[in-house]
């Protein structure tokens, strides 16, 4: 299967192989930000520190016990989750400015830390081996791509993601529901890094090279600016923005320089004139649905239930 | 040793102190924590450089001229990406001010390059001045003393005028303030205005203390100013004073003991420390959610 | 049974003393009502039962357990259930979202249930909390409304909305705070009728109130706080004649309670 695929895939032009594994990075990336930010509505400032985290742990994983690519992924996972549930009890309990600023401190910290250790290697970076799979980065990258979207979609539509809402809308209100907010705060927050310690993971062995300086302040804002673009919550704008602004520099060599600039402004403008992302409130699936004419799947069970109710002979509640 | 450190400390966190200042009011009166604060220093900094080199002033004036331009500048931040955000979510506007940030800090990087430059020699005349066993340099007494004037100018501004009664009131309570027929916009960009002022000054100073200044300095400067504000107390002018002052003693005493490759990560551990013992900070009222 | 008891209940802001040393036993299955001035620590009260504020001293308890110092979502589940005096819906969630909500408590499944939401088992929760949220939907005249946004209802509906998305918790005790504010006579008289359909069903109501007639035709007793403390209590008749309550609110309300 893995010489299949990679003869499959050495037809394609490397040039363009290389986009295509960076979008896919950057989408499971900003899926992983939209949980915390998009979903929970809580700012995080940091989350390139996550994927430093993955990236180094996967990478440690692959040079020390040259473990498989899927079991180093899933631990990879788990590890940088733990990490992120023990930082998240305690500052998770703050309110959004504040936490903000902390995940900040919180990655620059991680930064240091990583600059000065000598199993990362210092400021020298590290160099990451091949991945023990045979199956081609490309494919394994869309492939966890591609879970990581139902993942995150299961997550939406379930009891879970609306308790993640109501956090997001009122903390207060979300509480007097029943909700524990600060625990579910930490788990949607350990599924963020969750999700970006496994695309760390991919990043680290696509790139073969890592350096903690590369995670700094400028990717969390990359990844910030993804999911802004493409709308806070929305999964298919995530998706999009991610997909945009990961081709966009390779497209846009020229403007080079201009990109921070660019995601600057757009930060802004976006906030302003459409804060909802390029997709507004609208979903895929939504989409999809209303092209083929039919009505939300929801919406049917709903009008069911309650024709049901009002049938004569059943009794009030 | 000690009091050499001390002073250095004390100079240091003067300037954070400026900077904190500004961070402090601005959430006070719209409850925003203004990402792009530190970037104004920067500016300030590169403003106080360009008038020292190009148009060769003294220092005096080139520190006024910094704040005058910060001024215009952090008000025209206020009035285009904060105002319009100003009934939305705090997480817009908080992704705004990083916009501005990133903006601010890029065109920076692309106007004077990744490499710090340098005061002009001889802005300032640096003389040592030994005190016991302590070499303090004319420079830092200078910080310390044009900080203290500012702080206390400021001071008299927030309680001896009716512009700062008026900053009070809004900062107690935005709508009643309005009500009251404060025109509140005006506060808004009056509290920009003197936060910018502050920051610019700083920016200056620190320009001069260490001599460098890059498009980058505004990030670092401005989340050790943040953690200095917290440390006082978010909302307190005299906290973010005693903040700044606490927080520059901190650092020089944990390089003086060796930390210094960790040097910037000390603010943020007091940060994280901070809001997690005492969130209201040194000085800080306890504001109880109204429910 | 009390299913509410609070005992020499007082808090403390700063200087400030909110509620002081207050008494009460709300008894299941009526209608309990909190009345008096502006400003005299009601919703106070209300955020103390729910656990958003601690009492400085004194002690609550539902259903006889005791509940200071137990955090709010918990709370919550064990059966209070509560609207707020300034509305505070999830405003860009459906009306079906914001009571589906309201059911969390009673739910199970969490992350682990998200990922396999397609098994037999979590469909069949899914399926019980949609029906929880129709018959709350019901009960408040509001399932055609059920995939609007919530912040699109005019406002006497989001007042509704909130009160179905407190009784999708399937609470023991419901605490209205204000349900009536804003709301045209001819709302309010729709909103009695509901509460008492509500307490048909069983609930305890304990609502906080400032339209005289309202209280009047709804309680089956009556608190008066003043200044965070309880001035008088008792029947709605022997309230309304009782001197100090007159004298608390100035002669304004009780022009109004006359019948």
């Amino acid at each position: 299967m893995g010489d299949f695929l990679q003869q499959l895939v050495g037809y394609f032009n490397p040039y363009y192989l290389q986009i295509i594994v960076n979008i896919g990075i950057g989408i499971i990336l900003a899926l992983g930000l939209n949980v915390v930010t998009g979903l929970t509505g809580q700012l995080s400032l940091g989350h390139a520190a996550f994927m430093s985290i993955g990236a180094f742990t996967s990478a440690l994983l692959t040079i020390k016990l040259g473990m498989p690519f899927s079991v180093n992924l899933i631990l990879t996972g788990f590890i940088t989750a733990g990490v992120a549930a023990l930082i998240g009890l305690p500052i998770l309990r703050l309110t959004g400015d504040y936490l903000a600023i902390c995940t900040l401190g919180f990655a620059e910290i991680v930064k240091v830390v990583f600059l000065n250790l000598d199993i990362t290697n210092r400021a020298l970076g590290l160099t990451v081996p091949a991945a023990n799979t045979t199956i081609p980065m490309p494919v394994v990258v869309w492939v966890v791509v591609l879970l990581t979207i139902i993942c995150v979609t299961f997550i939406h539509n379930s009891r879970f993601g609306r308790a993640l809402m109501a956090v997001r809308g009122d903390e207060i209100a979300a509480e007097a529901m029943g909700i524990n907010v600060t625990l579910y705060k930490v788990q949607s927050f350990a599924i963020g890094a969750f999700i970006a310690g496994v695309g760390g993971g991919l990043y680290a062995h696509f790139m073969s090279y890592i350096n903690p300086s590369d995670f700094g302040f400028l990717k969390s804002v990359d990844i910030l600016s993804m999911i802004v673009l493409g709308g806070l919550g929305s999964i298919t704008g995530s998706v999009i923005g991610a997909g945009i602004l990961s081709a966009a520099p390779e497209f846009l060599r020229f403007m080079a320089n201009y990109r921070m600039l660019v995601y600057g402004g757009l930060l802004v403008c976006m906030m302003i004139f459409r804060p909802n992302g390029l997709m507004g409130r609208i979903s895929f699936a939504d989409l999809v649905l209303r092209t083929l004419g039919r009505k939300p799947h929801l919406k049917t069970i709903m009008e069911q239930k309650i024709m049901e109710s009002s049938r004569p002979g059943n009794g009030d509640t | 040793m000690f009091f050499q450190q001390l002073i250095n400390g004390i100079a240091l966190g003067s300037t954070y102190a400026l900077i904190a200042l500004g961070y402090t009011m601005v959430y006070g009166i719209i409850t925003l924590i203004n990402f792009a604060h530190g970037e104004i220093y920067m500016v300030g900094a590169f403003v106080g450089l360009f008038a020292t080199a190009v148009l060769k002033v003294n220092f005096f004036i080139a520190m006024l001229i910094a704040m005058l331009v910060c001024v215009l500048l952090g008000v025209f931040i206020e009035r285009i990406a904060y105002r319009p955000l100003r009934k939305s979510s705090r997480l817009s506007a908080l992704i705004s001010a990083i916009g501005v940030s990133i903006f601010l800090s890029t065109l920076a990087q692309m106007l004077f390059g990744a490499n710090a430059k340098g005061y002009p020699e001889g802005v300032f005349p640096v003389k040592q001045i030994t005190i016991g066993s302590a070499e303090i340099s004319t420079l830092q007494l200078l910080i310390i003393a044009i900080s203290a004037i500012l702080m206390i100018a400021l001071e008299f501004i927030v309680h001896k005028t009716k512009i700062g009664k008026a900053m009070r009131a809004t900062s107690e309570d935005y709508n009643t303030a309005a009500l009251m027929g404060i025109n509140v916009n005006m506060v808004i960009s009056f509290t920009f205005a003197l936060g910018s002022a502050l920051a610019a000054a700083g920016g200056v100073l620190v320009g001069l203390l260490f001599n460098a200044v890059s498009f980058n300095m505004g990030l670092m400067a401005g989340l050790k100013a943040f953690a200095a504000a917290v440390l006082g107390g978010i909302g307190s002018i005299p906290g973010a004073m005693l903040g700044g002052l606490l927080l520059g003693v901190t650092e020089v005493a944990g390089v003086a003991i060796g930390f210094s490759s960790y040097r910037d990560a000390i603010a943020f551990a007091i940060l994280v420390l901070v809001l997690l013992v005492k969130p209201t900070g040194l000085l800080g009222r306890k504001i109880q959610k109204k429910v | 049974m009390a299913i509410l008891e609070l005992n020499n209940v007082t808090i403390r802001f700063g200087g400030l003393v909110a509620v002081n040393d207050v008494n009460l036993k709300v008894e299941e299955g009526t209608i309990q009502a909190l009345i008096g001035p502006n400003g005299a620590g009601k919703s106070t009260l209300f955020n103390l039962i729910t656990g958003i504020y601690t009492p400085t001293s004194g002690s609550i308890s539902f259903k006889g357990n005791s509940v200071n110092g137990t955090p709010t979502f918990k709370i919550a589940a064990a059966g209070i259930g509560r609207t707020f005096q300034n509305i505070r819906l999830f405003t860009d969630l459906t009306v079906l979202d914001n009571v589906l909500i309201g059911a969390h408590s009673r739910g199970k499944w969490n992350l682990a249930g998200a990922l396999i939401k397609f098994t037999p088992w979590v469909r069949k929760e899914e399926g019980e909390l949609l029906d929880l949220a129709r018959d709350c939907l019901q009960m408040v005249d509001l399932s055609y409304r059920a995939f609007e946004l919530s912040g699109n209802l005019p406002y006497g509906e989001q007042r509704r909305l909130e009160i179905a998305r407190a009784l999708a918790l399937k609470p023991d005790l419901l605490l209205l705070d204000e349900p009536a504010a804003g709301m045209n006579p001819q709302e309010k008289a729709e909103l009695m009728a509901m509460i008492q359909r509500i307490r048909a069903t069983g609930i305890t109501v304990f609502l906080v109130e400032h339209d005289m007639k309202f209280v009047m035709g709804i309680s089956d007793r009556i608190a008066v706080l003043d200044y965070g403390e309880k001035i008088a209590e008792g029947l709605p008749e022997e309230v309304r004649q009782n001197p100090k309550v007159i004298e608390a609110y100035l002669g304004k309300g009780a022009d109004d309670a006359k019948p």
